[in-house]
């Protein structure tokens, strides 16, 4: 067992888990990385390329190897980072990307044939055949080369997302992060701290250095009491702010429930977005690693992993007594491993360090000016290779090594607006840079402040100075005496040497591949990174960039700055899509809208239908009828034998008032409507300003300054936008003011021979004779008895036809007044499918046709463009191009009265070759008609308008139909237009 | 983003949809000479400049007031806002 004394576990309770099956316990307090360890287990993964066993290498969310499969069935989470897994009872991990098992890999062969594998293999190698790259090749390299699994099931888990704001958002708890959030606290600014842990403290828990003569947890716990205490505070732990974003906002995820055995009804994560005024960056380092030959090997880790890992969860990586540990650093900070571990007991053999002058810190052996040059143990480091300057080397037995090449400041929320961190040679570390995110400062560590002392005293400065900026004076708390002692690492990036040396682990990215990249010439860094991949996993190459980096320049002979740099992106950890979807899935994916009669549809046993975000009645089955056809069939003969009740509530109602609302109107319509008399409706289309047909409804003018505008349910909002755009950007001296009115109405179309004695039942004692309210009329007046309606005798079907609106609220008694007040005339509900049947049976054209490719021409609307006014669209749709166009809207039937018409074939002359150039057009809308017993259809054809009576192909050749139709009038019912207007 | 509304302050973004150039309210007269050509030119060309941009949002999901913003695209630092109709009735 690798536990030893101490640390900021719970031993006094115990957690079961499972890896790869096996059962294991933990205490809380730990991670799944240190639970792991603390059992012995070191082999945790295989990498992505060449199927390397693989390790833990750090203690903290840049983890590039111990990627691991969390949880099962429909819960299984791919590719998690063992390292920042809060271990909790019953959890079930698993290794990935290994078969059969993580000892014993098949696909390890890849490792073998690594000399072929190298830098841009695959843009050299799957080349030709080209067909083979979707069929062959990337199947099999996705099989060989990867990461986790998916469940394929749906995530049974629940997310949220919410809105916070702050004066002040504190971006990581350690050491300056909770100095900033004390200093902003107390002077009554709102602070948000948020940190990726589960505990507070950052690097304090890691460290053994004093606060005040005190163990720093105590401290620690101090500030976290005050915070709390504090209301203008808000601590947000398990929360990672994943990205900056523009003009002060975060984006932050909170794992809520991913400590938990089952979230139970809480979500299992959240989203935030959190707009803050100001925001202090104190995110810490990440250390880098020297690269030498088989530096991949289980039981190598970051020296300060394997310093945090003894004093905060009291693990080591090795797994039997007597067990050896090395420590490879070219900086002091590397030597504190090494001293903490020894005074935990842990038997160090040595540091190696290659400064000639290296100090001896502690009581261990220190080889100075010697490398470490290899390693040994496949599954487990064996032993190490130490040569010294004068070229003596030998083999060292040691199964754990702490390697340590500096810290690299965790900058990247600052170039996350593209800001460029900048080299600094006294820090021998990239740090931000003036360009970052505005509002954004930097502190701690991750502004290269690298002590404890700088840190503390940068967080609380970072913050009063960011309070400053708003206008809140704080007072710089008193502050504990911390270390002070810098550890600057000498330079040196890498052993040079024959073997393969690790760069970025997660990608599998070798000195050599890096090397190879620059013979190749891809010696810009942003051309490196493509070439060789490296810096492009999930981790972003946390542990990787700056060394590659580095190794370039070497190559090059360039200094670091002249090699560049690259910059980072959101997210700075892997978030799940989920999360970012918060709650809006399913149903919930969009606002679901319901009709006014919704209820009645309901009870009535309606089938509904998504129109957007509307439910719509599609049709009305009654007992027998098996097939929606029959029930379609139905409701359309019922409506053109008796009268039919439809909910058109959907349609877009625009109230227009105003002085200059006539004269506005004429603008906005292609056709004019100031010359509508009061009391009358008109039909009215309207153009985009490229002259394309987008719209078609119908104006009502209710008084000399007040009209009501519909337009299609699919525009509504689109409408209303362009008539609002209008007002106010193109004519903002017309005294005209719009509202839309669609949700306040309800409105349900009439139609049928009966439709005018069944509203003569509810119309409260207005006359509905033809010659006191003809077709195109309207007027407001009452209904049962004193209820506000609108009356329009409009028709959609063809039919005597009327559409009549109450208050939204009134709608859906209104439907079922209608339905038993007409039981003796037929009165029958229909819903959209009856309704887009009886349109196309009278040639009305609808989204199909208006799709925004055809012109009022094509839509045999051509003679409404009025060329006596300016209207949006006019001048446009006069140009040659669509002027010239001769296709126009025509109907068709089957000649043979048993062959279908599908919509969306295409249309050719017969006996021509039905080619692109030789296509006459298409089929826009088609249906059975009840009405002509055959089926029908609306398409756009080439000369259309003198080609009745010719006989055309329809084209489909997904279905293999060639079917012959004739040219008739789109009007199949009632041409002549007698029946709408009696 | 944060849109400063002249009336109502600060506006998250989201609120907000987004159209484009603030050319658009310089339509041409369609009764006047030549007008087809202007609109040519109206409906199809717009300077897309890495910079200062002075652009039409509408608060769809708020006051329903077109705004014209001045937003340079490179930084997405936002200059100003002022209501579409304030700049139209001056000729921009």
């Amino acid at each position: 067992m690798s536990r030893i004394e101490g640390g900021l576990i719970d031993r006094s309770r115990s957690l079961g888990f499972t890896f790869d099956g096996k059962r294991l316990k933990g205490h809380p307090g730990d991670t799944l990385a240190s639970a792991l360890l603390a059992n012995g287990v070191r082999l945790v993964g295989r990498s992505f390329k060449y199927h390397r066993p693989r390790g833990i290498l750090s203690a903290g969310s840049e983890e590039p190897n111990a990627l691991v499969e969390l949880g099962t069935g429909a819960r299984r989470e791919p590719n998690t980072r063992a390292t920042v897994v809060e271990l909790f009872d019953g959890l079930a991990a698993s290794s990935q990307n290994r078969w059969p098992a993580l000892g014993f890999d098949a696909l390890a062969v890849n490792d073998m044939l690594a000399p072929f594998l190298t830098a841009g293999f695959y843009y050299k190698t799957f080349m030709w055949p080209k067909s083979f790259w979707e069929t062959v090749y990337e199947p099999a390299i996705r099989r060989a080369a990867g990461l986790g699994r998916l469940s394929m099931q749906p995530d049974p888990d629940a997310y949220d997302k919410g809105f916070l704001h702050c004066d002040l958002l504190v971006i990581g708890g350690g050491p300056a992060g909770l100095a900033a959030a004390l200093t902003a606290g107390r002077a009554g600014a709102r602070v948000i701290l948020a940190d990726e842990d589960f505990r507070l403290g950052g690097r304090l828990l890691a460290e053994t250095h004093p606060l005040d003569d005190a163990p720093a947890t105590d401290w620690v716990a101090a500030v976290e009491a005050e915070l709390a205490s504090l209301p203008n505070v808000r601590v947000l732990s398990r929360t990672t702010v994943f990205g900056a974003f523009d003009h002060g906002i975060y984006g932050a995820v909170q794992r809520v429930a991913d400590h938990l055995p089952d979230p139970g009804a809480q979500v299992r994560q959240s989203l935030w977005r959190i707009t803050a005024r100001r925001a202090v960056l104190a995110a810490g380092a990440t250390e880098r690693h020297i690269p030498f030959a088989d530096n991949d090997r289980p039981g190598i880790m970051l020296a300060g992993a394997m310093r945090a890992y003894a004093n905060r969860w009291a693990v080591t990586p090795l797994t039997r007594p007597g067990q050896r540990v090395a420590v490879f650093a070219n900086n002091d900070d590397g030597h504190r491993t090494a001293i903490d571990l020894v005074a935990r007991g842990v038997n160090v053999l040595a540091v190696i360090d290659p400064r000639p002058d290296a100090p001896r810190l502690g009581e261990y052996q220190l080889f100075a000016a010697a490398q470490v040059t290899g390693a040994r143990g496949r599954l487990g480091l064996s032993s190490i290779e130490v040569t010294h300057a004068d070229g003596r080397a030998h083999w060292l037995e040691v199964s754990a090594l702490g390697v340590s090449g500096g810290w690299n400041p965790n900058l990247h929320l600052a170039s996350h607006h593209r800001g460029r961190p900048v080299w600094s040679e006294g820090h021998k570390a990239f740090l931000p840079g003036p360009d970052g995110p505005a509002g954004l400062s930097v502190a701690g560590a991750a502004a290269g402040q690298g002590t404890t002392h700088a840190a503390l005293t940068g967080g609380a400065r970072a913050a009063q100075g960011a309070l400053a900026d708003l206008g809140i004076a704080a007072a710089l708390p008193a502050l504990p005496a911390a270390e002070d002692r810098p550890a600057i690492p000498t330079p040196f990036w890498h052993v040079k040497g024959r073997g393969r040396a690790w760069v970025d682990f997660q990608n599998d990215v070798t000195v050599k591949d890096i090397a190879l990249s620059r013979r190749e010439n891809m010696t810009s860094v942003e051309h490196m990174k493509r070439w060789t991949t490296l810096g492009m996993a999930t981790d972003q190459g946390k542990t990787a960039n700056v060394t590659a980096l580095a190794v370039m320049s070497e190559l090059t002979g360039k200094a670091i700055p002249q090699t560049g740099t690259t910059i980072f992106r959101p997210p700075y950890t892997p978030v799940s899509l989920g999360v970012l979807g918060g709650g809006d899935t399913g149903p919930h994916f969009r606002p679901r809208r319901l009709t006014p009669t919704h209820a009645w549809a309901k009870a009535q046993g309606a089938v509904f239908v998504e129109v957007g975000q509307w439910m719509r009645a599609q049709y009305f089955p009654r007992p027998g009828e098996t097939h929606w056809r029959q029930s379609v069939d139905r409701e359309v003969t019922a409506t053109r034998a008796g009268v039919g009740l439809c909910d058109v509530t959907t349609l877009g109602k625009i109230d227009v008032q105003g002085r200059d609302a006539a004269a506005f109107l004429d603008r906005i319509y292609a056709n004019t409507m100031s010359t509508l008399a009061v009391g009358r409706v008109r039909y009215g289309v309207m153009l985009r300003e490229d002259g394309i047909a987008y719209d078609d409804g119908t104006c009502a003018r209710l008084a000399e300054d007040h009209f009501v505008v519909t337009t299609t349910t699919a525009n509504a909002g689109l409408v209303y936008r362009n008539m609002e755009f209008a007002r106010q950007c193109l004519w903002p001296d017309l005294d005209v003011q719009l509202i839309s009115t669609t949700d306040a109405w309800a409105q349900i179309s009439v139609a049928g021979p009966r439709a005018r004695d069944l509203l003569a039942r509810i119309v409260d004692g207005a006359d509905l004779s033809n010659a006191s309210f003809p077709f195109m009329a309207c007027a407001e007046l009452t209904v049962c008895g004193g209820l506000r309606a609108r009356l329009f005798r409009i028709s959609f079907s063809g039919e005597l036809a009327y559409e009549i609106a109450v208050p939204a609220r009134y709608g859906n008694a209104l439907m079922a007044r209608m339905i038993e007040a007409g039981a003796d005339l037929g009165a029958t509900p229909y819903g959209t499918e009856a309704l887009g049947v009886l349109r196309i049976e009278k040639g009305h054209a609808a989204g199909n046709e208006i799709n925004g490719q055809t012109t009022a021409q094509m839509l045999g609307l051509g003679k409404m463009v009025s060329t006596k006014k300016d209207a949006i669209g006019a001048v446009m749709s006069r140009r040659e191009g669509l002027a010239a166009d001769t296709r126009r809207l025509v109907g068709l039937v089957p000649v043979d009265p048993a062959e279908r018409v599908v919509a969306g074939s295409h249309l050719f002359a017969e006996g021509a070759a039905q080619r692109t150039e030789t296509d006459q057009g298409w089929i826009t809308s088609a249906c059975f008609s009840p009405h002509l017993g055959t089926h029908i259809g609306l398409g756009f054809l080439v000369d259309g308008a003198g080609r009745t009576g010719e006989v055309v192909i329809a084209a489909n050749p997904v279905e293999g139909m060639a079917v012959r139709l004739r040219v008739v009038s789109p009007h199949f019912v009632d041409p002549e237009g007698g029946r709408l207007r009696d | 983003m944060l849109i400063p509304h002249p009336l109502l302050g600060p506006r998250d973004a989201q609120e907000f949809t987004y159209l484009g150039d603030a050319s658009l309210i310089d339509r041409p007269d369609g009764m006047a000479d030549g007008a087809e050509a202007a609109f040519c030119d109206y409906v199809y060309l717009r300077d897309n400049p890495a910079g200062v941009h002075r652009e039409l949002w509408f608060h769809e999901f708020g006051d329903r007031s077109w705004l014209v913003v001045t937003r340079n695209t490179v930084t997405h630092e936002i200059l100003g806002a002022e209501l579409a109709a304030d700049v139209a009735r001056r000729g921009r």
